[in-house]
């Protein structure tokens, strides 16, 4: 074996991607799914990494970077939402935040 | 021939509404082809202003509908000067006409264009003629009478404005029927009447009963109009016009086959106006209006209008006669005697005086149908005025009867009535005389016109016997009226006190009653009057004869002087008849036994009103709830049923909204797919 | 090291069987952690596979010529991010989910499904065309026919080469993001600041009863004594 094809790489970035949003819309706990969200947008890094391989250019790289960055802001801000959440419905179970159904 | 222009009197010509005709009738038989020459009206005559005569009793009607009430008792007034003005409008034309020379008798005045369409040309003309002028002078003398004698009539009725306006309305409409020049504005005057007699039927339509009759006046009148729409279509469509100037000159150039369907669906038309087989069961019915309304509209003149419209066209009769593939006149000869023999046999049995009046003119109409139907014009429109005074003359007496027993109608609560009111059982006299066919009135000289018509074509010998028959019942059952109403004991309650009618009543009464004399002089030379076995045709058959085309056989298959004494024997026998079994109408029940189920059939109208009610009324009525049904289940559910999937729809599409975010990232995520796909998709498939 | 990161003139770990073992390896590893993150019941085992994953990942960057954000990835996401949330894990005291019927039925099969569907489609068109051995990324700075390789960019070494970009290229957003995250800090103050009337207290304990002490927004039937996710029937 001479080496990995790179679409192998984007094929993971497909697959991992695709479990975390699997995992977003199974998990009923909201701090696991949240950690599902976090794993999207590793593999969307992935592939912004891989892209910028195959075109032989560093922006992927720089994207990529930013993405980390406000990856890290969101999950600051969408922890401390949770932890509201749990204040209010004493509970963290997605389904249990239903006060919008009819 | 040539037609030829008249220049009489002051005016010129206009070109326009000239009209000439005269067509080759080289194969017409009888006397002559019809000639069909047309004049216009000169001006200033009184023909060019003989549009007035319907106009004004029409204007006079719109505004006592319109201010009646305020005016009250003065509508009266305003109603009879209208037609009183007719009269003396209708005379004057009348005068016009006999003073013409006789190929100029027949005028034709254009009001108004109407209907420019295609190639068809309606206008709003009139046809003054011999027919029309004779029509005319009935229509609004006896009409000025009855107006005269509904003043006491109707004295204290409180829509006592609106019955002069209807009248007058109906006078107006008559006027159009009997004036109007061409088939169409005939039938404009013809439905107007029937509207006039629903409305006058129905006067009283607070109480059920009547709003049910002049309902089924209507209706019925209505079934046989459109047998008169249809042949109107196929007139116009065999001779491109609608207009008498035009059709009946050329009537003998219209294919058999069409000129039988032609006269066939005129005369359905007639039978629902003039109360024959089958249409007849309105009239009765009809008796529910004022009595004025049932003298003047069910006596005298509505009823006329199928006679009248018969005789209108009769050189269409004459050529169907003449072609030989169906002679329709003979068929409404026919259906005109079984209408006469029905009537008067249901006439015997009933106990309602109108009623029997009813019937009895019902039976009287089916007598001029069979002379028109034979060819003998002249006396079915004889016959025509002579029923006009006496029947009228019954009707009126009828109403002074009931208004003198506080509306009672069964005769036999009646009896005696000749101390209480005189004028009123000598009036009566002259007309149960005159209907009964007793020498030296009126009526028997026009039943003996029409009978002789019935000799003089051969091959009616079964309508005449049964038109002698008939002759005998009519004097039966109209002496049993007559006597049980006026002779012997007095069977009405005690507190009654009946007493004789105001002056406006007994007047018309008087009067009618010397038309009902007088009147044989219209059809009989003064000369046979006497001799009254033998007659001869009087001005009534030379005056019709520009506008009529008779075709009456000329072969008697039997003496007349011998018909007339044997038509005479059986009036006799009827007279006697009913002078013994109602004198004393005590052993009446034992011939009521005797006679059984006939006398139950009779008395129940030979239950043709049941045979309609089941055949015609019932499946009418279901067909009206299938359809009811049909829009409440159908069309209502049709409706109700999209707001109910509407309704539906929303509560499966309420589902999307869970309320849970989870739920709603599927959707998310199936959106996503699909654009996802859509986008990729070329590079997948590209691959 | 070196052999790793591939940065030496002499690399010849692109395109050679080090490459690929490593990362398949790497990569089983990475899907495996990923599987597990959302199977586990436990949330602080899933927490602790996406730690995994997440440096599985990193070893990936590292393959890709990403030095730098291999290790910005283990700094902030295994670092700091997954801290972070083993902190409200532990705070909340989130137990096991248990196993319940969804109150949105069908909702998981839906998922799977859909999830399945979504990988082909990802992977027919993103990768597709990539997956060839034609696609293999060159060694020593060569432009392969498909990939390019980063040997040119990474000539100074990645952290210049990205630094370059960044604060020419992209200085715009990087001083945005600054703000970005100046402001989500102090968002995060807001949000977590308690209220009022509310103390320490108030929060349920573990394996506690239902306290009649508990702050207002507590109390009612929402309120479930061990503070487990409980599903309720409705």
């Amino acid at each position: 074996m001479s080496g990995v094809p790179i679409g192998w790489y984007i094929a993971l970035s497909a697959m991992l991607f695709t479990t975390g949003l699997v995992g977003v819309l199974v998990r009923r706990s909201v701090i696991v799914m949240f950690m599902c969200i976090e794993l999207m947008l590793n593999s969307v890094n992935l592939a912004l990494i891989t892209f910028s391989r195959l075109h032989g250019n560093l922006d992927g790289q720089v994207l990529s970077f930013f993405v980390i960055v406000v990856a890290a802001a969101e999950v600051t801000v969408g922890l401390a939402l949770i932890v509201n959440m749990f204040r209010l419905l004493g509970s963290t179970d997605a389904d249990d935040a239903d006060r919008l159904r009819s | 021939m040539i037609g030829l222009l008249a220049t009489a009197g002051l005016g010129g010509l206009t070109p326009a509404s000239l009209r000439t005709a005269g067509g080759a009738f080289g194969a017409i038989a009888g006397e002559g082809g019809f000639a069909g020459e047309y004049v216009t009206a000169a001006t200033g005559s009184p023909a060019d202003f003989a549009w007035l005569i319907p106009v004004v009793p029409a204007l006079s009607a719109a505004f006592l509908l319109t201010f009646g009430r305020r005016i009250g008792r003065v509508s009266a007034a305003i109603a009879i000067a209208a037609v009183g003005f007719s009269a003396t409008m209708a005379t004057a034309v009348a005068l016009q006409i006999a003073a013409a020379p006789e190929a100029e008798r027949s005028i034709v005045k254009v009001v108004a264009e109407w209907l420019p369409i295609g190639d068809l040309t309606v206008d709003w003309a009139l046809l003054l003629d011999p027919l029309s002028g004779v029509m005319l002078l009935l229509v609004t003398w006896v009409g000025l009478l009855i107006h005269i004698y509904s003043l006491g009539y109707m004295h204290g009725d409180e829509r006592y404005p609106q019955f002069f306006a209807y009248l007058n309305l109906f006078v107006a409409s008559m006027l159009v029927l009997v004036l109007g020049e061409s088939l169409l504005v005939l039938f404009v005057g013809w439905e107007l009447v029937g509207l006039c007699s629903y409305l006058l039927i129905g006067f009283w339509f607070t109480e059920m009963p009547n709003a049910v009759a002049a309902k089924k006046a209507f209706i019925v009148n209505r079934i046989g109009d459109v047998g008169f729409m249809i042949a109107m279509f196929l007139t116009f469509t065999a001779v491109g016009s609608l207009s008498f100037t035009e059709v009946l000159p050329r009537a003998g150039e219209i294919a058999a086959g069409t000129a039988v369907a032609i006269g066939l669906l005129l005369f359905v038309g007639a039978t629902g106006k003039s109360a024959q087989i089958p249409l007849f069961v309105w009239l009765p019915d009809a008796m529910a209006g004022p009595t004025p309304v049932s003298a003047l509209i069910h006596a005298a003149t509505m009823v006329t209008a199928g006679v009248y419209l018969v005789a209108r066209m009769s050189p269409l009769y004459a050529a169907i006669h003449d072609a030989g593939l169906f002679d329709v006149g003979l068929l409404i000869a026919w259906v005109g005697v079984l209408t006469a023999l029905v009537a008067a046999l249901i006439a015997c049995a009933q106990n309602d005086l109108k009623k029997i009046l009813a019937y009895s003119t019902i039976s009287q109409l089916g007598y001029m149908f069979v002379a028109v139907g034979l060819g003998s014009l002249a006396a079915g429109v004889f016959h025509l005025l002579t029923h006009g005074f006496f029947k009228a003359l019954l009707f009126l007496a009828a109403g002074s009867v009931m208004h003198a027993l506080h509306e009672e109608t069964n005769v036999w609560n009646m009896g005696g009535l000749r101390h209480h009111m005189p004028v009123t059982f000598a009036t009566s006299a002259v007309g149960t005389l005159a209907i009964a066919g007793v020498p030296f009135l009126a009526g028997y000289y026009s039943k003996e016109e029409v009978l002789a018509a019935a000799i003089e074509t051969p091959g009616a010998q079964l309508i005449w016997v049964i038109g002698a028959l008939v002759a005998g019942l009519t004097a039966l059952y109209m002496s049993r009226w007559f006597i049980l109403i006026f002779l012997g004991e007095s069977r009405f309650a005690d507190d009654i006190h009946p007493h004789e009618s105001p002056l406006s009543m007994t007047l018309v009464l008087v009067v009618l009653a010397i038309g009902s004399i007088a009147g044989a002089f219209i059809g009989v030379s003064a000369r046979s009057y006497p001799r009254f076995w033998q007659l001869e045709h009087g001005e009534l058959f030379e005056w019709l004869a520009p506008a009529v085309q008779p075709y009456v056989g000329e072969d008697p298959w039997f003496s007349e002087t011998g018909a007339a004494i044997i038509v005479l024997a059986l009036v006799a026998c009827g007279l006697t008849a009913a002078w013994a079994l109602y004198l004393r109408p005590a052993d009446i029940a034992a011939v009521r036994a005797r006679m059984g189920w006939l006398y139950q059939a009779m008395l129940r109208k030979f239950y043709v009103d049941e045979l309609y009610e089941r055949t015609v009324v019932m499946p009418g009525h279901l067909m009206a709830d299938g359809m009811a049904a049909f829009d409440e289940r159908g069309i209502d559910g049709f409706v109700n049923g999209l707001g109910r999937g509407t309704y539906a729809l929303s509560q499966v599409g309420r589902r999307v909204q869970t309320g849970f975010v989870r739920s709603y990232a599927l959707a998310v995520l199936f959106g996503t797919l699909l654009i996802s796909a859509l986008f990729l998709g070329g590079t997948l498939l590209g691959r | 090291m070196d052999v790793l990161l591939a940065q030496t003139p002499q690399a010849e770990v692109v395109g050679s069987t080090v490459e690929f073992w490593v990362f398949s390896v790497t990569a089983v590893l990475a899907l495996g952690t990923g599987l597990s993150v959302v199977v586990l019941r436990n949330a602080v085992h899933a927490a602790l596979m996406l730690v995994i994953n997440f440096f599985a990942i990193a070893v990936l960057y590292a393959l890709l010529e990403a030095q730098f954000l291999a290790v910005v990835q283990i700094i902030v996401y295994a670092g700091a991010i997954m801290v972070l949330f083993l902190f409200v894990l532990m705070l909340l005291g989130v137990g096991s989910e248990t196993r319940f019927s969804d109150r949105v039925p069908g909702q998981r099969t839906a998922a799977v499904l859909l999830g399945i569907a979504l990988v082909v489609v990802l992977v027919g068109a993103g990768a597709g065309q990539f997956l060839g051995a034609d696609a293999v990324c060159p060694a020593d700075g060569s432009t392969g026919p498909v990939c390019a390789g980063l040997a040119g960019p990474n000539d100074d070494g990645n952290v210049a080469g990205i630094g370059r970009l960044l604060f020419t290229t992209y200085m715009w957003p990087f001083e945005a993001t600054s703000a970005l995250l100046v402001i989500a800090a102090l968002g995060a103050i807001v949000l977590g600041k308690r209220q009022a009337d509310e103390d320490v207290t108030d929060l349920p304990v573990v394996d506690g009863p239902a306290d009649a002490e508990a702050g207002p927004e507590l109390r009612g039937e929402l309120v479930t004594a061990s503070g487990d996710a409980t599903e309720e029937q409705s």
